[in-house]
């Protein structure tokens, strides 16, 4: 290996200042801190834990206005992940992060990192990963560059879950230009814990061990969190060491080491180390205990020769944790690194004057008070401006565009369209069986997961239509957990908390933190009506590429419970002669449609509409349903509308039944078989039990109709669309 | 005809796991003097072609699209005209 000397500390100048993200402003700030300049060291310390990635400074205000408890919640933001009761003295643990800028550069390794960080972060709060979700947004598939990046990433998840074992149950994918370079790589894990075994990150006892154990501490991601907080640019395919490259094999190591720890009430706080490496674990730790840390660099593992202080602080190396151990159990806490062939490394202890101390070749090279790091980091009070393009792209009026001729073919080219065709290429490369617990899999609504020696299962779904955003970020924000509460009430389960992940452009801009705020208002409307609490998230800036903003794309991942298995529903029909309910609200337009898309390669026209009242009154309608044992089916209407839900019903039926559906004659053909008008549930439901369900719907003042009955083996709707099933699935089967 | 020897290995700084494995699992061997593993790729490219320069433009373009990424990897590799 070339020999590289320690890089000497440069000269602190406002260039230099500057060239860490921070302003003239932050310096002064940093200054008044510590009483002195800065050294070079703590100038990265600051630098990283700052960053927009670390610190949410343009995000965080608004945040805050978040509905974040309830009565399941144990543990809502601001720790390593969200915790949700579930009953029988077990909690959920769950979380989403992106890795979209790695991604970017580095498709496999990107998403395989991504993996590994947010699994960290489940089996760091003392909870066993049971399941992993990918939301995944990509550019159009006919440019080259992007079916690279689509191959690379879905690899990447692919092996990095297969490796560590942990089923990868959901997800979904849309396909876009808006997304052409600056792909969105949303990983979402779920884990599963008795509800003693919550640990925290937290540092609470003076003398206690810093412990490191995992990966040594190389050169790669240094300054990772800085990277992810700028657009992407020409050069960023140039710049070397912001990506990192996974290790699953080791990834599974710690896994298993961490939750042997805490199973054996031998550590007091854990942290793994992900953005920021040992900067933010030290400093957080030391900081939420209000206690300060004691670190000397001399003992880290080192993969590289002669790093540096800042860059032993600053590497973001993956597979790294960080323990706090009181100092009567460290034997023990050897012992089980030991047998998982992991080397337990004292860094040094835990202090009672408050600061973060680290020390490298005898000397001390940085001294910052810990807490100040966090609670004295900048809040950006960014503008907010509604961008112009949304008057000039909500004018358009989606009646202008001409019905098709013939429903057959527009039919079939939507079910292949790639953002609505089967994803059954992508989710048939991860293992979703793996653990046993899968009952629902890849492909439907929601996945459903049984949880082991209980009658409980538990729903997720994850879920995010930029377009809707783009055309209206309230709406869309309020559609987006609407649509993902919707599906896991179509499994069966009552939904209960959720995690997000928000993916925007850059904040400076005026007119993109119009569209946060308002998407961030949606969702918070909407989490306040469907009573399901706020549990964390991440949040994404900057996925711009070439000065251009991705879709505005909160993705919302949502956790559901189900008390009796009997409840347990599939999406596709059951049974030749069973009758097809449409529950909720009609269709007006065909604003924001996967139709018009396709047909027009343009995002116009209004945003469905979403009245939250509606949404939890159809939503109480089908739990209800299928509580009462009415129901056979129920799917929710999302992408593609009426037409392409019974199409998918049919496809998910066992035996590839086929529908007859008569629409009301009234309405446009293709609005009411192609618009996306929301709350919509499609139910199928034996002869007998119709008139209970219809009643119940009037009950709760909900819309319910009768559009049509499962029979034979075509789609017939009305005298327009007549196909086989075998044709449907062929469209639906095509892979872009 | 041109052959072309492409190397494709990991940057000095970025880790490697696979390199790492081997070198654990020949140290088990009892191999004691290994100091380090590392992995990489090669290719062998024919070409149809008896022009070198165009030969190397279209090689050069094709590491850093498909056989190397840039971000975590060199290539370096070395032409040579074959008769077949």
């Amino acid at each position: 290996m070339p020999e590289r000397t320690p890089l000497s500390d440069p000269a602190i100048t406002m260039e230099l200042v500057s060239d860490h993200g921070l302003s003239e402003e932050d310096y002064n700030h940093i200054k008044e801190i510590l009483g002195r300049e800065p050294s070079f060291t703590e100038l990265g310390i600051f630098s990283v834990m700052w960053s927009e990635h670390c610190c949410y400074k343009s995000s965080k205000l608004l945040l805050k206005t978040f509905p974040t408890s309830g009565q399941r919640i144990l543990q809502g933001p601001g720790e390593n992940a969200g915790v949700v009761d579930i009953g029988d003295g077990l909690a959920v643990v769950f979380k989403m992060e992106s890795h979209n800028h790695p991604s970017a550069v580095e498709p496999y390794q990107g998403a395989a990192t991504g993996v590994g960080g947010i699994l960290r972060d489940i089996f760091t709060m003392g909870a066993r990963p049971i399941a992993m979700l990918n939301p995944l947004r990509f550019g159009n598939p006919s440019i080259a560059w992007n079916r690279y990046i689509v191959n690379g990433v879905i690899s990447g998840i692919a092996d990095y879950g297969n490796c560590v074992g942990v089923p990868t149950v959901a997800g979904d994918i849309y396909f876009s230009d808006s997304y052409n370079g600056n792909p969105l790589v949303n990983v979402m894990c779920v884990g599963l814990m008795d509800k003693k075994d919550m640990t925290l990150a937290c540092a609470r006892t003076s003398g206690s061990y810093v412990v490191y154990y995992g990966n040594a501490t190389g050169r790669d991601g240094i300054h990772g969190a800085t990277f992810a907080s700028e657009e992407l640019s020409e050069d960023s395919q140039e710049r070397r060491s912001a990506v990192q490259v996974g290790d699953p094999f080791m990834g599974k190591r710690i896994l298993e080491a961490t939750l042997d720890l805490i199973r054996a009430r031998v550590v007091e706080g854990i942290q793994d180390m992900g953005a920021a490496g040992l900067t933010c674990s030290t400093c957080e730790m030391a900081g939420r205990g209000a206690k300060g840390i004691e670190i000397d660099l001399d003992c880290v593992p080192q993969r590289a020769e002669n790093m540096s202080p800042y860059e032993l602080m600053l590497s973001e190396s993956q597979e790294r944790m960080l323990a706090i151990c009181p100092r009567d159990k460290i034997d023990q806490v050897r012992e089980i690194l030991t047998k998982w062939d992991l080397e337990c490394c004292i860094l040094g202890t835990v202090t009672d004057d408050g600061l973060m101390r680290v020390k490298h070749g005898g000397r001390v090279v940085a001294e910052i008070p810990a807490a100040k790091i966090s609670d004295d980091s900048p809040v950006c009070r960014r503008e907010a401006r509604t961008p112009e393009y949304l008057n000039r792209l909500t004018k358009f009026d989606p009646a202008a565009v001409e019905p098709p001729a013939d429903y057959n073919p527009a039919l079939l080219e939507l079910l292949a369209f790639p953002t609505i065709a089967s994803k059954r290429w992508v989710y048939e490369q991860y293992d979703h069986m793996v653990q046993t617990n899968t009952v629902v899999s890849p492909g439907h609504s929601a996945a459903v997961l049984r949880i082991k020696g209980t009658n409980k299962h538990i729903a997720l779904s994850c879920d995010g239509n930029g377009m809707y955003c783009y055309l209206n970020p309230y709406i869309g924000g309020m559609i987006t957990v609407a649509e993902a509460a919707r599906n896991v009430v179509c499994t069966g389960a009552e939904p209960i908390a959720i995690t997000n992940c928000l993916n925007f452009g850059n904040p400076e801009k005026p007119d993109i933190f119009h569209q946060f705020a308002e998407c961030i208002r949606g969702i918070g409307d909407a989490c306040r009506e469907l009573n399901t609490p706020v549990t964390g998230g991440n949040v994404s800036f900057y996925n711009e590429n070439q000065g251009e903003a991705v879709f505005p794309t909160p993705v919302i991942g949502m956790l559901g419970v189900i008390d009796d298995p009997q409840w347990i529903t599939p999406s596709g029909f059951q049974d030749e002669g069973d009758c097809i309910v449409l529950l909720g609200p009609e269709v007006t337009h065909l604003g924001g449609s996967q139709y018009l898309y396709q047909r027009m390669k343009v995002v116009v026209g209004p945003c469905p509409e979403m009245h939250l009242e509606t949404e939890r009154k159809v939503q109480a309608v089908c739990r209800e349903a299928i509580r009462a044992g009415l129901v056979k089916s129920a799917h929710d209407l999302s992408e593609g509308g009426l037409a392409v839900a019974v199409a998918e019903a049919c496809l998910r039926s066992e035996r590839q039944l086929g529908a007859v559906i008569t629409m009301n004659a009234q309405l446009r053909l293709d609005i009411a078989l192609f618009g996306e008008a929301q709350s919509r549930i499609l139910m199928s439901c034996a002869p007998s039990s119709l008139d209970s369900l219809m009643q119940l719907a009037k009950v709760h003042n909900v819309t319910a109709r009768k559009i049509g009955t499962v029979r034979g083996e075509r789609l017939i709707i009305n005298r327009s669309v007549d196909l086989s099933i075998a044709s449907l699935q062929e469209a639906h089967h095509t892979v872009p | 005809m041109i052959h072309a020897k492409v190397h494709v290995t990991l940057k000095p700084d970025v880790m490697d796991p696979q390199g790492l494995a081997v070198k654990n699992a020949l140290e088990s061997l009892d191999y004691k003097t290994v100091s380090r593993v590392s992995i990489g790729k090669y290719f062998l490219v024919d070409f149809d072609s008896s022009d070198r320069e165009a030969v190397e433009a279209d090689l050069e373009k094709m590491c850093k699209q498909l056989l190397s990424n840039p971000v975590i990897e060199n290539y370096r590799y070395q032409l040579e005209d074959g008769t077949q």
